[in-house]
């Protein structure tokens, strides 16, 4: 394993509209807070994306920008490829749609998506705007999820992923669960800086990439999710 | 200003009786609740109300309440001027707003981002002012991209002026195809949601406050207006001192539109400046508040351009305190936090309270800016030391300031 941890943060130019750019910097924090060193590139939606990154992330945007942005993805096939190397990946909203085989577009359209996540996304009847809280699979070992979502999207989950949740509070999918996971790949409908809540979630994607970590003060990140769990589910 | 049907004398007296009796038991100002009596009683009366009168619409993401003072201001010098002074931006305030003001010429109107197209369609107004576009309470605003479209086809279907600033692509870009446009260089501080070209989605290129795109025609139009640091060029060449009392860059922008709006009413910018030097705080921002020997300067911030814009007012040698809700009004998702780079503050005492301070803490811990956590805002003025204080608020935590200081402006 290795004591450098490559950071690639795909599109923000094009998917970046809900504070995408805190998953960013608590990877940074976190990693750096183990002593470990961070790079970190930001690409361009017209550059092309390096295929050597550690953990990659994508975030939300509006429809226009995501279907470009699926367009762009396909054509580069740099994220494919990391994947295939065995890069860790988190996948946000509109981000997440796009990993799957397939979206819904500005009219319900269907748009290709990368296939690295084996899901369908379509357009629901109304958009899910609200808290979120989910308690993750099990075999994954992380605390209840939390977070925001602001999406209008169903996603279907095919047998080649597992649910990384079931929802307490909030939509996620549609069906119950929220997310979902195939080897060192994520994607939630937790929008936004969805690692600021869920610091597990984060130490998951490091540790895929340099093996067990130390623990580190988390009292700041502690009392936020204190907080928005105690607002947020039944007493 | 000619004779309003009579329906619609009725329903306008109607609602200022409603918005009267409003304020009278302590309900806010009434011009709301005055308006939606009127438009209850008469769904036209926006419409006849606005016609026959000189009528500008101020729209942005940011600015434009202060815009819109600014363009009143300057233009009472020619006369009586209609104005929603309490930024109650969206039709029923406007009805109210006409009401009050039935026999006023001239007419001001902030109209949220929005409803813009609707007001538009509805008033015909004569000249629309358009500033700036960037992400906003996004769990409840339209995205901004389909915004800007929504603009576009609704200036386009006018032969309205539109004053637009074309240092912001995406404004450029919804007033592109309107029939006149005044172009004036306001400049863009905020530029997170202006890399990709709006017609094409390829790549902008960007130069100071100059833009291209690389991949289609798209690019910045010439300006007639030239906002040049503190100084405005006018379209003759002519430069204009500004000299405001509101600080920061952002209020030069803002004025650098206000001067071009009332030129297109015909007042120059020589006299229109002195309207424009007389306003010194708007609803209570840049107001300084007392308290036990502190002075407290309130900036108010509702998303990241914000934010970056009082950054800019702030003093880097005060305190600054630090005010965080997510209550409906300011969008109940603070993950815009995470898009404000809060690294300016520091090495400045930095108090954080609010009913969203939780959230600002981490993003204030992981960007590495030491900050100290109150409860209460009266807790974080008692732990500063008596002296000038900077603080900075979003919506709700804003007025809930104001009125714990008694809304003195
Ligand atoms: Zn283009």
């Amino acid at each position: 394993m290795t004591s450098h941890v490559r950071l690639v943060w795909i599109y923000p130019d094009l998917l970046s509209t809900y504070g995408d750019q805190g998953n960013v910097l608590i990877l940074e924090q976190r990693a750096r807070a183990r002593g470990l060193s961070v790079e970190t590139v930001h690409v361009r939606s017209s550059d092309p994306v390096p295929d050597q990154g550690d953990i990659y992330l994508i975030g939300g945007g509006e429809d226009r920008p995501q279907i470009l942005g699926a367009e762009r993805l396909r054509k580069d096939g740099g994220l494919n490829r990391a994947v295939a190397h065995g890069a860790a990946l988190l996948a946000v909203c509109a981000g997440y749609q796009i990993m799957g085989s397939v979206f819904g577009g500005e009219e319900g359209q269907p748009v290709p998506g990368l296939g690295l996540l084996d899901i369908s996304s379509g357009r629901g009847e109304r958009r899910a705007v609200g808290e979120l809280a989910a308690e993750v699979d099990p075999a994954l070992g992380l605390p209840t999820l939390t977070g925001f979502e602001n999406h209008m999207g169903v996603t279907r989950l095919g047998p080649g992923v597992r649910p990384l949740s079931r929802t307490i509070v909030g939509t996620g999918n549609g069906d119950g669960t929220e997310g979902c996971y195939a080897g060192k790949v994520i994607g939630t409908y937790l929008h936004g800086p969805a690692l600021a809540r869920n610091p597990a979630l984060a130490d998951l994607l490091l540790a895929w990439t340099v093996g067990p970590l130390a623990p580190i003060d988390d009292t700041w990140y502690q009392r936020l999710r204190e907080e928005r769990l105690a607002a947020v589910l039944p007493a | 200003m000619s004779q309003l049907p009579l329906r619609a004398q009725l329903a306008s007296a109607l609602g200022r009786t409603a918005a009267t009796l409003s304020r009278a038991t302590g309900r806010g100002d009434g011009s709301v609740i005055g308006g939606r009596v009127g438009l209850m009683l008469e769904p036209d009366l926006l419409r006849q109300l606005a016609a026959d009168r000189r009528l500008a619409l101020v729209s942005a993401t940011n600015g434009k309440t202060t815009t819109t003072r600014l363009i009143t201001s300057a233009l009472r010098q020619l006369g009586e001027v209609a104005t929603n002074a309490f930024g109650a931006n969206m039709p029923a305030g406007h009805v109210s707003a006409l009401s009050t003001a039935k026999d006023a010429p001239y007419a001001v109107l902030e109209v949220d981002e929005k409803y813009l197209p609707e007001v538009l369609d509805t008033t015909r107004a004569g000249v629309v002012c358009l500033m700036n576009l960037s992400r906003d309470q996004m769990d409840r605003a339209a995205e901004i991209w389909l915004l800007a479209q929504k603009w576009r086809r609704a200036l386009a279907a006018q032969p309205t002026l539109v004053i637009a600033n074309c240092d912001d692509p995406l404004v450029t870009w919804a007033a592109t195809g309107s029939a006149r446009v005044t172009w004036v260089s306001a400049g863009q501080r905020w530029r997170e949601d202006s890399w990709c070209c709006p017609e094409c989605g390829g790549p902008l290129d960007r130069k100071g406050v100059d833009w291209a795109c690389r991949e289609c025609a798209f690019r910045r139009p010439t300006p007639s207006w030239v906002l040049d640091g503190e100084d405005v060029i006018d379209p003759r060449g002519q430069r204009w001192r500004l000299d405001l009392q509101l600080p920061g860059q952002a209020n030069r922008s803002n004025a650098a539109i206000a001067l071009a709006t009332v030129a297109a009413f015909g007042l120059e910018p020589g006299h229109a400046l002195l309207g424009l030097r007389e306003v010194t705080s708007v609803a209570g921002r840049y107001t300084t508040v007392e308290r036990d020997g502190r002075s407290l300067r309130l900036l108010l911030a509702k998303n990241p351009a914000g934010w970056l814009e009082a950054f800019d007012v702030a003093d880097p040698s005060l305190p600054i305190i630090l005010s965080v809700n997510a209550q409906g009004p300011d969008g109940r998702d603070t993950s815009w936090l995470w898009d404000v780079d809060y690294r300016i503050l520091r090495g400045r005492p930095v108090l954080v309270t609010g009913e969203r301070r939780r959230d600002l803490a981490l993003r204030l811990y992981v960007a590495g800016v030491p900050f100290q956590l109150c409860d209460s805002f009266g807790q974080a003025v008692a732990v500063l030391p008596p002296g000038r204080i900077d603080v900075i608020a979003n919506y709700t935590a804003f007025q809930q300031i104001r009125t714990e200081f008694g809304r003195a402006e």
